[in-house]
């Protein structure tokens, strides 16, 4: 770790997002769709974020999802909350040491509580009228067959349906047929299971749409992401925390597509125009995995010191998608050449998009996200890495210490620290800042005079 | 030319007084209270009349150490600089040791280890997360449970040639495995061996994790533990180098900074 020399005292123009009410009453909205749905004969589902969220969209435009893993990340940013779902939790028997998000999901559920976008907790956890969910992460399956038995202990039936996607990442060349097929035969018999459970018809054109909302959501996701790459970054981490969620929502959905475009326009004017997200930018750094969303305020820390957090291989790839060009830069991935026309195509498309997720590389090979992390380095220009060591999430902290000595046999800085997504016991903020303080005084950076 | 450097740990204040930046004129420690402003200040003016000189003689000074930031620009020692305890210990270590590449300080709050390259510079750092179990306070706890002073617990730790495993993570934990041990009779020297192991097997594997490259020197006041050394030796499987004043080498480090600083003007 060589000293860097921080003369820059530059200050950038900088000012706020002109779309950041818009996304904030869009997440409200989804929560409350969710809440409200039965209401107006329409359905609720629960599944995580990266479930194949547009098949049940054929089932109609009434049917609202709430996803596992945002849900918990929101009960996360209210502690108060959070510490009693986590009681809740333990007192029924379970380990403190289980995935952070599904205890706080579980917790609401047993509390019988829901916690809305803006922190606002009412009575009576919605159940969802059926679950649709897949499996890559270890805490994936239990998660919905232990909610399944939570609502079924409340007296309420909720019927299940998950698909395995474990068929490894394409690293070097496109998956074989018999794997992609596999996925495609789940989704093709969850179709006819979600009629059976709803008792209604399917609609492949919906379906379509559905599908082409995703692929364009996740394909805007990444090019937004890509703006960052400019020099002052026009945003920062934390901001971006409050728009890939959008993404982990509702990704097949219409208004998804229709912010994601405006928050393109918007991202690309701010390069257009040098607007900062940290006006003092000096230093530029990624992180790793969930952050402590109790303790986002490190990152306001972090800007004392002139340091801008542009993202992580987290915010850019657990929705975005992306692909490596022959010259081995990390691109944006291709739109494919046609909307689909038939539940055949809808499937194949969506199967063959989602195996390229770059969040899903690491559950096979370590390696092929340490050249992930160490692309975004180069091409964002990224000064060091901060590699959250997160206790809350197993499935993304896998193999995260590899991924560590691959980035420092890079020559890149990179500064690890434990501590946990979703439960604020285990993340000792004092430390971590003092730490932290450390590294970046150690690279040459000084606390800045406001 | 006089310069200083002020090391503000979690339990001691040390100061080196540093002639030309080659000569140790003074070295003086003492505890930290709750002010840790107070506490500076008292072991800075000892250091003044312990080598016989004021302030204004003083020409630049650099704190380092938890509570360098406390201190800053403060009367009367008013620090003109302050700089991380990795970059200070490498300083001080490489120094007294220009062949270091690898510093291990372990002090009464936190464990680090330094990765040092050819200039001295620091090439990476590790620090231990969010437990004492890897520092000093962890042997002093572990003295009160077993009832001997703390200096005692390196020569006792000698004495045993019994290997017993303590596997908590945790100090408070560990106290318990300390207690569960005395209750089954177990002797107090094998007791203080198995606390010590504990130790250096903590202290081994986060330094394993920045890479350990000859020479390896070990610095802070737990250096100064004679039965801590061994097993720390036999973990990471390599000799060991303890300058002479190990406790002040982070202050030294400072003290050099401070030299270093003042030619530059």
């Amino acid at each position: 770790m060589m000293l860097k020399k921080m003369t820059q005292t530059k200050e950038y123009p900088t000012e706020p997002l002109k779309i950041w009410n818009e996304g904030k009453q869009l997440r409200r909205r989804y929560y409350e769709d969710y809440l409200n749905a039965n209401e107006h004969g329409g359905l609720r589902w629960a599944g995580g974020a990266w479930s194949f969220s547009a098949i049940p969209a054929g089932l109609g435009d009434d049917v609202y999802c709430i996803t596992g893993e945002p849900h918990g990340a929101t009960i996360a940013f209210f502690k108060d909350f959070t510490a009693k779902c986590h009681e809740a939790v333990e007192a029924a028997g379970f380990p403190r040491t289980l995935c952070a998000y599904m205890r706080n999901y579980w917790g609401s559920i047993l509390l019988d509580k829901y916690i809305l976008a803006d922190g606002t907790v009412i009575d009576n956890h919605p159940t969802p009228d059926f679950i649709w969910q897949d499996h890559i992460c270890c805490s994936h399956g239990k998660w919905y067959q232990v909610a399944k038995w939570l609502e079924e202990k409340k007296g309420k039936r909720v019927p299940m349906y998950c698909v395995d996607v474990s068929v490894g990442y394409p690293m070097d060349k496109p998956l074989e047929d018999y794997k992609i097929n596999y996925i495609i035969n789940q989704l093709d018999d969850g179709i006819e299971w979600l009629k059976k459970v709803t008792g209604r018809e399917y609609n492949d054109v919906l379906l379509c749409e559905a599908v082409w909302n995703e692929v364009k959501a996740t394909k805007l996701w990444a090019e937004i992401c890509a703006l960052n790459q400019a020099v002052p970054a026009p945003l920062d981490e934390k901001t971006m925390y409050s728009l890939y969620v959008m993404g982990t929502l509702m990704k097949h959905r219409p208004e998804c597509v229709a912010f994601y475009e405006k928050l393109k326009a918007e991202v690309e004017d701010r390069v257009r125009r040098g607007i900062a997200a940290v006006g003092n930018e000096r230093f530029r750094v990624i992180t790793d995995t969930q952050p402590p969303w109790g303790f986002l305020k490190i990152f306001r820390e972090m800007e004392k010191y002139g340091v801008v957090s542009l993202g992580s291989l987290y915010t850019y790839g657990l929705i975005g998608m992306w692909k490596y060009r022959p010259d081995g830069s990390w691109i944006p991935k291709d739109l494919p050449p046609a909307k689909p026309k038939t539940r055949e195509e809808a499937l194949k498309l969506i199967v063959e998009w989602t195996v390229d997720r770059p969040e899903w590389a690491h559950f096979y090979l370590p390696e092929a996200k340490t050249k992930m992390i160490l692309s975004i380095v180069k091409q964002w220009k990224a000064d060091a890495v901060l590699l959250h060591y997160n206790r809350g999430c197993e499935g993304l902290s896998v193999h995260i210490a590899e991924n560590r000595l691959g980035i420092q046999k890079a020559g890149v800085p990179v500064f690890p620290f434990e501590g946990n997504m979703g439960d604020e016991r285990e993340f000792d903020f004092t430390g971590t800042l003092a730490r932290l303080t450390t590294f970046f005084e150690s690279m040459g950076l000084k606390k800045m005079k406001k | 030319m006089i310069t200083a450097g002020v090391d503000v740990g979690a339990k001691y204040a040390k100061i080196v007084l540093l002639e030309n930046g080659k000569t140790v004129m003074t070295r003086v420690n003492s505890t930290v209270g709750f002010d840790l402003l107070k506490s500076a200040n008292t072991v800075f003016k000892k250091a003044l009349t312990k080598a016989n000189l004021e302030r204004d003689q003083i020409t630049q000074v650099v704190a380092t150490g938890m509570g360098r930031k406390t201190i800053h620009k403060k009367p009367p020692i008013n620090t003109q600089e302050i700089i991380p305890e990795v970059i200070a210990d490498a300083k001080g270590a490489y120094h007294l040791i220009p062949t270091v590449k690898t510093v291990i300080d372990v002090g009464a709050e936190e464990g680090r280890g330094v990765k040092v390259a050819e200039d001295g510079k620091v090439r990476d750092f590790v620090i231990n997360e969010r437990c004492a179990a890897g520092a000093g306070t962890f042997i002093e706890t572990m003295a009160r449970a077993l009832e001997v002073g703390v200096k005692d617990m390196g020569p006792l730790a000698l004495k045993s040639t019994n290997a017993i495993p303590m596997n908590a993570q945790c100090c408070v934990f560990a106290e318990s495995e300390v207690v569960g041990l005395i209750h089954s009779k177990v002797s107090k020297q094998d007791i203080a061996k198995a606390i010590h192991d504990a130790m250096a097997g903590r202290i081994a594997s986060m330094v394993l994790r920045v890479g350990v490259e000859k020479d390896v020197a070990l610095i802070g006041g737990v250096a100064r533990n004679p039965g801590f050394l061994p097993p720390l030796r036999k973990e990471l499987n390599t000799e060991i180098l303890v300058p002479e004043y190990p406790e002040y080498v982070g202050a030294l480090g400072a003290a050099l900074l401070a030299f270093e600083m003042e030619g530059k003007k």
